[in-house]
């Protein structure tokens, strides 16, 4: 009898063990495949390649590089210019005074407006922090559900996904209005934060992602008698890490730079972008503060960009449509 | 006769021919089994129904209406609003040409650019990938900084293209970039493709990494000569599912230019010149209220946006096989 008890927590050893095992080999192979990826070329044997082509592919990309670049730099350029430079003719394409008076000429243009530009601040980062957590975390467990789960309705659930990718929120923003207006969200947080949760680009690139993790890896999970929360958060989620930084970016992105100017008209409820777009109201006088707000939009998102580009680069490694 | 008999014990329960009833009773039995999935589906589709299936799926029986925000409920007109669109409504029938012009420029045009920018990129130095992928896509990344745009495009010397043209000798006086019809539509389309690197371009660098090299290196031994001929028989079929994203995010970047012209050339522009469907759009729905009208409108685009995915879709299916 005693023997009997002993044997099914000796099996539950046992599939922990195989667990743990699969997990360190996907992990390895994880990290095998980005070795690869980052590798360098030198070593392949691939036709026409030389020196002088790597030349010519670098000087054509540098110089369409520089055209892209130079909006941003102009940007850059105009915000540290004082004002008697920002009126010279021919414009020039340097400052030879740099000041910081632009900037603080935003925060008193800011704060002479009904409410303190803090408050815009603090409207921000509340409404880009709560959108992206919550996306976040929701994309996640319907991604993992939607890829891994059979029942009644996820091919059909995810085939609208993929068709919902064609309707991001500009092209359904009035009628988006008229459901809001309608559920009395307008003029609250919710009307800037609710819509931004359900972007379907990040339950996509998860539902694609968590696809590639094996299946016998989660069967093995269950077996165990995790229940299908635990998997998602303890099993899934850590091998899926790109994925999750990736949408964390995309959202955080979007987050910020979304403009809901007409969804809420109390001043103490708007966003950076609104009071931005304001201010540049005022013209071509303003061009110093609104170069200078412009590059303070910009630094949160390509910060992050920057800090966690091979992760973006995995996880759209996934991201094809396979039918 | 046997052999059928036999067939069907094989089949599964999911698979075998049902009768209405039994097949309820196993998909019910079969929800209720996994009604965790459904829990933890809950919370996104929720706000998923809410915010884009829902509006999707009004626009069109809001198009059938005369709404205005203020008069409930709406009042019914039939296909008024699709009668007027297409038969009175001359700046909606210029709106259509524009926005093709929009997507054939910006959409075929920046796919097959984002598409060799991703190859070209592909060809460098680990350190230079990073940094010129990081580049082409900081423009989408960077928000709405139109402005310095219209800094470059100013139709006075302040302009800093005006202003090298003239420094160039090129032209002897300023020329109104943005406010004559004869170049709006140029100016909108270069800034609407230098924003247009977006998640795109990114699913299509990321292809081109994880193309395994091996591939190459057989195609080198079968006879492939040059680098086009790998472009087209090896890299091109591997990258099929990145292909078809960046596709879609596409056509949507390619129907939906709007707030660029807007922002670029105002509000209205210059005999329309860079007035799209969206645009006419935002036209109807946010300055004249007109919501029915404008759902209408909103309506034709999504069939429109609809239609190209599928035909898209197809396109590269087949290229593929």
């Amino acid at each position: 009898m005693a023997k009997k008890e002993l044997k099914p927590s000796q099996i539950a050893a046992q599939i922990e063990a195989e667990n743990a095992a699969a997990l360190e080999a996907l992990r390895k192979r994880r990290e095998k495949e980005h070795r690869k990826m980052e590798k360098s070329k030198g070593t392949n044997k691939q036709v026409g390649k030389s020196w002088k082509n790597d030349i010519g592919i670098f000087l054509f990309l540098t110089f369409l590089g520089l055209f892209m670049l130079l909006p941003i730099y102009i940007a850059v350029v105009t915000s540290i210019k004082p004002v008697n430079e920002i009126f010279i003719m021919p414009p020039r394409l340097y400052a030879m005074d740099p000041t910081f008076d632009n900037f603080k000429d935003l925060f008193i243009v800011a704060n002479n407006s009904w409410v303190p530009f803090s408050r815009n601040v603090f409207n921000s980062i509340f409404v880009t922090v709560t959108a992206t957590v919550l996306h976040v975390l929701f994309a996640c467990t319907a991604g993992f559900v939607l890829a891994k789960c059979r029942f009644p309705g996820a091919k059909a659930i995810n085939k609208i996904v993929v068709i919902a990718l064609l309707f991001n929120s500009q092209v359904t923003y009035i009628m988006q209005y008229i459901v809001m207006a309608k559920l009395g969200m307008i003029n609250t947080y919710s009307a800037l934060i609710l819509p931004l949760i359900a972007s379907s680009m990040g339950l996509y690139l998860m539902i694609q992602s968590v696809s590639t993790i094996p299946d016998a890896m989660i069967e093995a999970a269950k077996v165990d008698g995790a229940n299908l929360m635990r998997i998602c958060w303890g099993i899934v989620m850590p091998n899926s890490k790109p994925a999750v930084m990736t949408i964390i970016i995309f959202q955080f992105q979007a987050a910020w730079n979304s403009n809901g100017g007409s969804l809420v008209y109390d001043e103490a409820l708007k966003t950076i972008p609104t009071v931005v777009q304001q201010i540049a109201a005022a013209g071509i006088a303003r061009q110093g503060a609104i170069a200078a707000s412009a590059v303070v939009l910009m630094i949160p998102p390509l910060a992050i960009f920057i800090a966690a580009q091979s992760n973006v680069m995995e996880t759209m490694a996934h991201a094809g449509m396979k039918d | 006769m046997a052999a059928e008999t036999q067939k069907k014990e094989i089949l599964l329960p999911n698979e075998r021919k049902m009768s209405f009833k039994e097949r309820w009773g196993y998909t019910w039995h079969e929800m209720k089994r996994n009604k965790m999935c459904y829990i933890m589906l809950a919370p996104f589709m929720i706000f998923f129904l809410v915010f884009t299936i829902i509006p999707v799926c009004l626009a069109l029986p809001i198009g059938f209406t005369d709404f205005d925000m203020a008069h409930f409920p709406p009042k019914f007109v039939g296909f008024q609003n699709f009668y007027t669109m297409f038969l009175e409504d001359d700046v909606f029938i210029g709106a259509i040409r524009t926005t093709l012009i929009f997507a054939i420029f910006t959409g075929p045009l920046s796919y097959v650019l984002s598409f060799f920018l991703a190859w070209l990129i592909n060809e460098l130095h680990p350190v230079l990938k990073t940094v010129f992928t990081l580049i082409f896509y900081a423009p989408s990344m960077a928000g709405n900084i139109y402005f310095v745009w219209q800094l470059i495009f100013s139709g006075d010397t302040y302009g800093y293209l005006n202003a090298a043209l003239t420094e160039l000798g090129i032209t002897t006086s300023a020329i109104q970039w943005l406010t004559d019809a004869n170049y709006v539509l140029v100016c909108v389309i270069i800034v609407q493709l230098w924003v247009s690197m977006g998640a795109g371009f990114l699913a299509m660098r990321a292809g081109f990494q994880g193309i395994d090299k091996a591939m190459y290196e057989a195609g080198a031994i079968e006879g492939i000569s040059n680098r086009w001929q790998e472009l087209i028989f090896i890299t091109i079929p591997s990258m099929g599912p990145q292909l078809m994203f960046a596709a879609v995010m596409q056509i949507v970047s390619a129907f939906t230019v709007d707030i660029v012209g807007r922002s670029l050339a105002g509000f209205p522009s210059t005999d329309y010149k860079v007035h799209t469907i969206m645009t006419h759009a935002f036209d109807y729905g946010w300055i004249r209220y007109e919501m029915g009208y404008s759902s209408a409108i909103c309506f034709v685009l999504f069939l429109a946006m609809l239609i190209c995915n599928n035909l898209i879709g197809k396109l590269l299916g087949k290229y593929m096989n």
